[in-house]
């Protein structure tokens, strides 16, 4: 797999999409949401897989964002995300909430090809009572009156998510996070940007082989330096907890996100990043 | 001997996980944004206690090889027999408010505040054998009579499979008892300064009184524990908070 620049991998994400999106702690590509920003996206549908975080604020706050599904959104120890706060406020996006499981269960529905996937718990909260499309049905294995919630199974049109590197066969390796790899699974096309791209075939070394997505899962891959940053990637950098406080103190008002977007995301300090 | 509200709190919290009448804390999970519960949670590992904990924030060496995923798996299990919540608001029968006031989702135009969203809880509250409410502020803003939106419930219809409640509710004022059956709240202890009217001047809710002692401080072995071993284990996931506390800032 040739990788693609970051600029087409944007382009290729249209307007109105389903895009889901792993938060601060599960490896976002920061570098993709700042694309889709410079290409001026639109109407996206955000998915958080299973809460939202950096990328899913600034893709609001540069009004790429229709609607967001998600289990929260917050930007860790830096606070409330200011720019999702400002755009519930004004309408100009629509939340649909979730609860985390809720979320990867509906995805790991679309990965097992189901139609739908029960859960527990859920029954008596109003994020239930918000969800039309949930359903509480009568357990069939169980005794009389023991209801369980139907959840019906997603697939996001584009997973988007940032892996410490790819091979020469387009696998992608994300340690640990193998959350992500359902999400690529669930997917209809998975989007990766990575730090790197090594020879070879990491599905051949049985080291790296239970931390790689198959190929078959990648749409495709561009190389994105730092490309998680402010947030951390594995063990190979950390949060960048001061860039967060900075952004959630500018990002409070218009004027201050506005010129922190000139900045970081249209500015120079962006081209060279 | 002076010591930091933040580390009354912790040992405070301490002592619920280890009360021998509630389920036995063997495994433990810690959400997002919880330093105090996972001081206290280190506190009970560092004292010796047989615990296994897991910090889904942990960066280095995460207990997770599927994310958070693999958390509502093992909860779903009744693998997790701890966990903590909080909530922008709670009420007397221990519902939890953690998305937001005003017409749903909470915050829009027509007024109200958006709270960060309800993470895992509607799943959490019921699967885990006990939770430990744990929320700093303690005013009529946030122990309200009743939550404007319920993320997840305090008690459940008969019949609904729920395999825990919360067990206490700890704040900045006071440590609260929850009992299921009666779904209210009683008081069992202050912390230094306060007192029964102070509390029920900043509550909301309306509670039941019961032998109401003083929080028992922290012991120095404890204070010693969280400033040296503890804050190290804690520094990497949260930087702020050991600042704050503890005037410790990360090594690069």
């Amino acid at each position: 797999m040739t990788p693609i620049s970051l600029e087409a991998m944007a382009a290729s994400v249209p307007d109105g999409a389903l895009v889901a999106l792993p938060p601060d702690n599960s490896l976002p590509s920061v570098a993709l949401a700042r694309a889709l920003i410079r290409r001026g996206a639109k109407n996206l549908r955000l998915l958080g897989v299973p809460v939202s975080g950096f990328a899913t604020d600034i893709l609001i706050g540069a009004g790429c964002v229709a609607e967001v599904q998600t289990s929260a959104v917050s930007l860790g120890e830096a606070g409330f995300a200011p720019r999702f706060t400002a755009a519930l406020k004004a309408g100009r996006i629509t939340v649909r909430d979730a609860t985390c499981p809720a979320i990867h269960t509906m995805l790991q529905a679309a990965e097992k090809g189901v139609p739908f996937m029960p859960l527990r718990g859920l029954i008596g909260s109003d994020i239930l009572a918000n969800r039309p499309d949930w359903i509480v049905q009568q357990n069939p294995f169980g005794p009389p009156g023991d209801v369980i919630v139907l959840l019906p199974a997603l697939s996001p049109e584009v997973a988007v998510f940032h892996a410490a590197m790819a091979d020469s066969f387009g696998n992608v390796w994300l340690g640990r996070r193998r959350e992500c790899a359902t999400l690529a699974h669930a997917s209809q096309r998975a989007l990766v940007t990575v730090e790197r791209v090594v020879e070879g075939n990491f599905l051949e070394d049985e080291r790296l082989a239970s931390g790689t997505i198959n190929a078959t899962y990648i749409s495709a891959i561009a190389v994105a330096e730092r490309g998680a940053q402010p947030v951390a990637l594995l063990d190979e950098y950390g949060f960048d907890a001061a860039y967060v406080a900075e952004y959630a103190r500018m990002a409070k008002t218009d004027a201050g996100f506005a010129e922190w977007l000139a900045r970081e995301v249209f500015g120079q300090a962006a081209a060279a990043a | 001997m002076n010591f930091a509200p933040e580390e009354l709190l912790a040992a405070t919290l301490a002592r619920l996980i280890l009360d021998p009448t509630a389920h036995p804390a063997r495994h433990i999970a810690v959400g997002a944004a919880s330093p105090i519960p996972a001081a206290a949670c280190w506190l009970v590992a560092k004292q010796g206690y047989p615990v296994r904990l897991s910090l889904l924030h942990k960066r280095s060496g995460n207990p997770f090889t599927e994310g958070t995923r693999e958390l509502f798996d093992l909860t779903g299990q009744g693998r997790i027999d701890l966990f903590f919540l909080g909530g922008g608001q709670i009420d007397g029968q221990a519902n939890l408010n953690l998305v937001g006031t005003g017409g749903w989702p909470g915050g829009g135009a027509d007024g109200g505040v958006r709270f960060p969203g309800s993470f895992g809880s509607a799943f959490m509250y019921f699967m885990t054998h006990r939770t430990i409410l744990f929320r700093e502020e303690h005013s009529p803003r946030v122990l309200v009579d009743r939550v404007a939106n319920i993320s997840a419930p305090g008690v459940s219809a008969p019949g609904v499979f729920r395999r825990g409640h919360a067990q206490a509710l700890v704040t900045g004022k006071c440590v609260f008892r929850f009992d299921p059956a009666a779904a209210r709240f009683t008081l069992e202890s202050l912390h230094p300064g306060e007192t029964v009217d102070s509390v029920r001047a900043a509550t909301g809710f309306d509670f039941d009184i019961g032998e109401v002692h003083e929080t028992p401080p922290p012991t120095e072995a404890e204070l010693a524990l969280l400033r040296g071993s503890i804050c190290d284990e804690m520094v990497e996931t949260y930087p702020d908070f050991c600042g704050r506390v503890w005037g410790r800032s990360q090594a690069a």
